[in-house]
C-alpha cells in the first residue's frame, strides 16, 4: 500500500477493478495543504468506501442522502465558521464535497445551486461517469446522445439516448462563482493544478472530472486511462477552466481525432456502428464540434 | 464506544481486495525506470516506488491491469497464477 497516496482515502475499498474515481479522489485530496472534511452524495464512491464495519476514509467524512451533499457541507462549513469565530477551533480547514453525476446533474442540483449561491467556502468535485452506474446503468442527464443504458435501450427503432447531455458547467457558471474547471482523470498534472487552484481560492469552487466506468460503459478493466485520454483528444471532453468569468482552454490540438475513435472503445456505443445508425454518429460529431467552437470563441 | 453510525478507520478491518484477482501484474525490475506513472493511476494505491523501482502490494491489487496499459516502457506484464 502506498502510504503517500492513502493519507485520506485508503486501500481496501470495493470499487470495481479498474475504476477511475479512486485516482480522482486521491489526486484532488493530495493537493490539500490543510486538514479536509469530506461530504459525499450517495453513489458509487459512497457505497464502495463505507462498507460496515470498515471505512477507508482517514479524514472526517459525512454521508447524508442522495440529494443534499452540498446542503450538508454548507451546514458543516457554517458550523466551523461559528466555532472559529468563537475561538473553539484554531486551525484552517477546507471542505470538499464529492458527488457523482446523478447526485450533481439531477438529484442534487437544487442543493448544489443553493450552496453555490450562498457562497460557502468549499470545493465541489463531480466525478462524471455519465449515468447511474451504482444501480446498474440507468440514464442521467449527463449521459451523452446515442448511448445505450438500461432505460434508453437499443432496438429496431431506438438508438439509445435521444437527448443531448445537459451543460452543467454553464449552469454552475451562472452562479458567478470564482473558479470552476473541467478536468479529466487521465490528465493528472492538469487535474492536480486545477485542484490546487480550487482549494486555494476562498468561496465556492467546482471541478467536473471525467471518470470512465468499466462495468457499464463496457470496456476491459485495464482501459480507463486510454479511454479518458481519447475523450479529450476527440474534443468530446474538452479541458478548460473559468476563472472570474474568463474562459481558458487548457488542452487543444490542431487535429482532433474523429469521435468514432472514442466510441469504438466502448460497448455502450456498439450499436452506432450498424449501417442504420450512421447518422447518429454524424450528429454526435456535430454536437462535439458545436461545443468546441462555442468554447473556442469564448476563450481568449 | 461507537456513536450512531460513526465508523472509525481501521485498516485491520479492511477486506483484502487482492482476493478478487484472477491475473496478477508482475514488474520486470530490469526494465522498470521508476517513473511513477502506474502509481498515480492505480485505483487501489497498491503500487509504490522504492529505490527507483515499482513494488506491488498483492494484498490489495485487484488485478485490473491499468498499470500494464499506462507503463511507458512496458515493464509490467499480466500473468495467471
Amino acid at each position: 500500500m502506498n502510504k503517500e497516496l492513502t493519507k485520506h482515502y485508503s486501500s481496501g475499498h470495493s470499487a470495481c477493478a479498474g475504476c477511475a474515481f479512486p485516482s480522482i479522489v486521491r489526486t484532488v485530496l493530495g493537493e490539500a495543504t490543510t486538514p479536509v472534511v469530506i461530504a459525499n452524495a450517495t453513489g458509487c464512491l459512497e457505497v464502495t468506501s463505507t462498507l460496515y464495519p470498515y471505512s477507508n476514509w482517514k479524514t472526517p467524512y459525512i454521508h447524508n442522502a442522495f440529494e443534499n451533499v452540498a446542503a450538508t457541507i454548507s451546514g458543516v462549513e457554517k458550523a466551523y465558521e461559528v466555532l472559529r469565530r468563537k475561538g473553539k477551533i484554531k486551525k484552517k480547514i477546507k471542505f470538499v464535497a464529492f458527488g457523482g453525476d446523478g447526485g450533481t446533474y439531477d438529484i442534487g442540483l437544487q442543493s448544489l445551486s443553493g450552496a453555490l449561491e450562498r457562497g460557502h467556502n468549499f470545493l465541489y468535485v463531480l466525478y462524471d461517469n455519465e449515468g447511474y452506474m451504482n444501480t446498474g446503468n440507468q440514464r442521467s442527464s449527463a449521459t451523452p446522445y446515442g448511448a445505450f443504458t438500461e432505460t434508453t435501450p437499443v432496438g429496431k427503432i431506438s438508438f439509445g439516448k435521444t437527448e443531448v447531455r445537459k451543460n452543467l458547467m454553464e449552469i454552475v457558471k451562472a452562479h458567478q462563482i470564482p473558479y470552476l474547471a473541467q478536468a479529466n482523470v487521465a490528465f493528472q498534472s492538469d487535474l492536480k493544478k486545477k485542484a490546487q487552484k480550487a482549494l486555494s481560492i476562498e468561496g465556492p469552487t467546482f471541478l467536473s472530472v471525467f471518470s470512465p466506468c468499466t462495468n457499464n460503459w463496457k470496456f476491459p478493466t485495464s482501459q480507463y486511462v486510454n479511454i479518458a485520454k481519447l475523450a479529450t483528444e476527440t474534443n468530446f471532453w474538452p479541458l478548460y477552466e473559468i476563472e472570474k468569468g474568463k474562459y481558458k482552454i487548457n488542452w487543444a490540438t490542431d487535429e482532433p481525432k474523429p469521435i468514432e475513435k472514442f466510441l469504438k472503445t466502448q460497448g455502450r456505443f456498439k450499436h452506432l456502428f450498424k449501417n442504420k445508425n450512421k447518422e447518429v454518429i454524424v450528429e454526435m460529431q456535430a454536437i462535439v464540434n458545436r461545443e468546441w467552437e462555442r468554447l473556442a470563441n469564448l476563450s481568449e | 464506544m461507537e456513536h450512531g453510525a460513526v465508523i472509525k478507520h481501521n485498516q485491520k478491518k479492511s477486506p483484502k481486495t487482492g482476493e478478487w484477482r484472477y491475473m496478477h501484474p508482475e514488474i520486470d525490475k530490469n526494465v522498470c525506470i521508476g517513473c511513477g506513472v502506474c502509481e498515480g493511476f492505480c485505483p487501489d494505491a497498491a503500487i509504490k516506488i522504492k529505490n527507483g523501482k515499482a513494488i506491488i502490494d498483492y494484498e490489495y491489487c485487484k488485478g485490473c491491469g491499468v498499470c500494464v496499459t499506462v507503463c511507458p516502457v512496458k515493464a509490467i506484464i499480466m500473468k495467471k497464477k
